[in-house]
């Protein structure tokens, strides 16, 4: 399979303190990893490295062969990689449909192109159909900054997933959603990036989403990768259920009371 | 027609109707007229920022050098308006052009106040400059149009229509251009400057851009002014109050519509002329006195009476 994102010894420091240490990860076309680890491991720090967000210290970070380490975040959008954040960012005060409307004008025009109307029928079909596709269009009118926690963060995603990105990076999707609505949004999510073939690496802290959607999970612990592997194999990894998962969900698993 | 939209039709009966209205003007009307046209240019350029999230307190640098920059060229010879206007406006948007690889990087108060600094070096220049008169400024002789010289008061009737019909042009080419990709980029950074970024667009440009526009219309201006008065001075073209002025103006406004920086221009104007005629010891109260009434009972400016007028209308009966 071809190698889509290939980061090598990629570090991190403020100050004394150290934010990532020796991260080497080879993403492959299609793929859908997870991240998983603790508050503070480290995972948000590997994404806003990898989108340009964030200088990394020192290291290598290759998208589809080109170098991209330290290019500005448009830059690396134009490449293909795109990310959605963990507080939704996008227009407040504008309506859905605008919001959407103001990504896909930015996605098909340069230059000249800049100055042609950012209304147009075409236009409006196609975030008719985007909106559509995330099942968000009937919030279509409706302003941002009054939709429902879950409606904000599928607009964001669907924003993020304008430009067809070929590597889209998700920041924890489900955080802020009620757990009986976390499976719906993200079938809703993982339906719509299926039809583009988008690569996803998504941050996670339910194990039961990353063990339902991601074939291979990246754990983070104190800055390093501590395991990376199939999703089966990840999550009865030692380290991962000492120091990601913790006593609860080992205990479900095996069945033995562990607690105290 | 795509692009004839309500405001399009409505500027351009304005402009008729002031095209036509030129020739019975009374000269004191005119005067005023002029003065509107060429405040409510800087307005537009400042609602364009403003649109973006950034207000300037220091527009008068760039209204100082249109000013100025035609000014002086008439003094080494040059009386052709056109020469004379586009000069003026091309070495504003130049100047706005440079700062603005500063200036983008800032906002906010920061911004507000940076433009202002920058505004009161030119006008510190200008107070030290011997040559160009000092504070009293010097004065500039009556304008040619391509060749033909105008005496009396057709100088000012020729200047108004000449004024009249690049503002027609400018105001037109605003009110498209907010509708394009570009112009709608000053809600998505005013909003959002991290997800611009993400989208793939740089935000500083986006207001590099802006910056730039707003110099230009502000230089467009000043060079009107100069000519319409005849005479430049730092206090009436670069102080810090002429900046006050044009935010005062764009607040009085509203950002609502190109057309309603004119409006809220010409009221100021009105304002000014009758407070300073009939109070001439508390005008300057009654023109604070008057922006708080905006402020209090408008806060959208002029322009949102349009739009309750038409909520009015549309609201159903009981």
């Amino acid at each position: 399979m071809t190698v889509v994102l290939d980061v090598r010894d990629l570090q991190k420091t403020f100050g004394a303190v150290v934010a990532a240490k020796d991260i080497n990860v080879t993403v492959s076309e299609h793929e859908i990893i997870g991240i998983i680890g603790a508050n503070g491991a480290g995972k948000t720090t590997f994404v806003n490295m990898v989108t340009g967000f964030l200088k990394p210290t020192s290291g290598h970070i290759e998208f589809a062969g080109r170098n991209i380490m330290g290019l500005p975040p448009r830059t690396i959008t134009n490449l293909g990689i795109s990310r959605s954040f963990q507080v939704p960012q996008v227009f407040a005060s504008e309506s859905v449909f605008d919001n959407l409307m103001m990504a896909y004008a930015i996605a098909e025009e340069s230059g000249l192109g800049l100055l042609s109307p950012l209304y147009n029928d075409a236009r409006a079909v196609r975030v008719d159909n985007h909106l559509a596709r995330y099942q968000i269009a009937e919030y279509r009118d409706a302003t941002s900054s009054t939709l429902p926690q879950g409606i904000r963060k599928l607009l964001d995603i669907a924003m993020a997933a304008v430009s067809k990105p070929s590597l889209l990076m998700l920041d924890e999707p489900t955080s802020g959603i009620s757990v009986e609505e976390k499976f719906d949004l993200m079938d809703i999510i993982m339906d719509a990036l299926r039809q583009d073939q988008t690569t996803v690496l998504f941050i996670e802290h339910d194990m039961e989403i990353v063990e339902r959607y991601v074939s291979r999970v990246l754990a983070f612990y104190q800055g390093e990768i501590i395991c990376d592997a199939p999703v089966a194999e990840a999550l009865v990894d030692p380290g991962v259920r000492e120091f990601v998962i913790g006593e609860e969900y080992h205990r479900t698993r095996t069945g033995n009371g562990g607690q105290s | 027609m795509r692009y004839a939209d309500k405001t399009v039709i409505g500027l351009s009966i304005a402009f008729l109707v002031l095209a036509f209205a030129d020739f019975f003007m009374a000269e004191w009307v005119r005067f005023i007229g002029l003065q509107s046209l060429a405040r409510g240019a800087v307005a537009l350029g400042l609602l364009v920022l403003w649109r973006t999230g950034l207000v300037s307190f220091g527009h008068a640098l760039y209204f100082g050098i249109g000013a100025y920059a035609a000014a002086m060229l008439t003094l080494i010879g040059y009386h052709d308006a056109f020469f004379l206007v586009f000069a003026g406006t091309l070495a504003a948007g130049f100047l706005a052009f440079l700062l603005g690889f500063l200036l983008r990087r800032y906002r906010g108060i920061f911004f507000a106040l940076l433009n202002m600094a920058f505004s009161m070096i030119l006008y510190g220049v200008i107070v030290k400059t011997e040559e160009l008169g000092s504070t009293d400024g010097f004065s500039v002789l009556a304008p040619t149009f391509l060749g033909y010289a105008p005496e009396g008061e057709a100088v000012q009737t020729t200047l108004f229509i000449f004024t009249l019909v690049i503002t027609y042009i400018v105001t037109v080419g605003v009110h498209l251009y907010l509708k394009t990709t570009l112009g709608g980029m000053s809600m998505a950074v005013r909003e959002n400057e991290i997800r611009v970024e993400y989208l793939g667009y740089s935000a500083e440009k986006v207001i590099h851009v802006k910056y730039v526009f707003s110099g230009l219309v502000a230089g467009f201006g000043g060079a009107i002014m100069a000519l319409a008065i005849g005479q430049v001075d730092p206090d009436s073209m670069a102080n810090w109050t002429v900046s006050g002025e044009f935010v005062f103006i764009t607040i009085l406004s509203g950002i609502g519509n190109v057309g309603a920086t004119f409006i809220g221009a010409l009221v100021f104007e009105l304002i000014r002329t009758y407070a300073f005629e009939y109070a001439p010891h508390i005008w300057q109260l009654i023109l604070g006195g008057s922006l708080l009434t905006i402020i209090m009972f408008l806060p959208d400016g002029i322009w949102s009476l349009f739009g309750r007028l038409r909520k009015s209308e549309k609201a159903p009966h009981p």
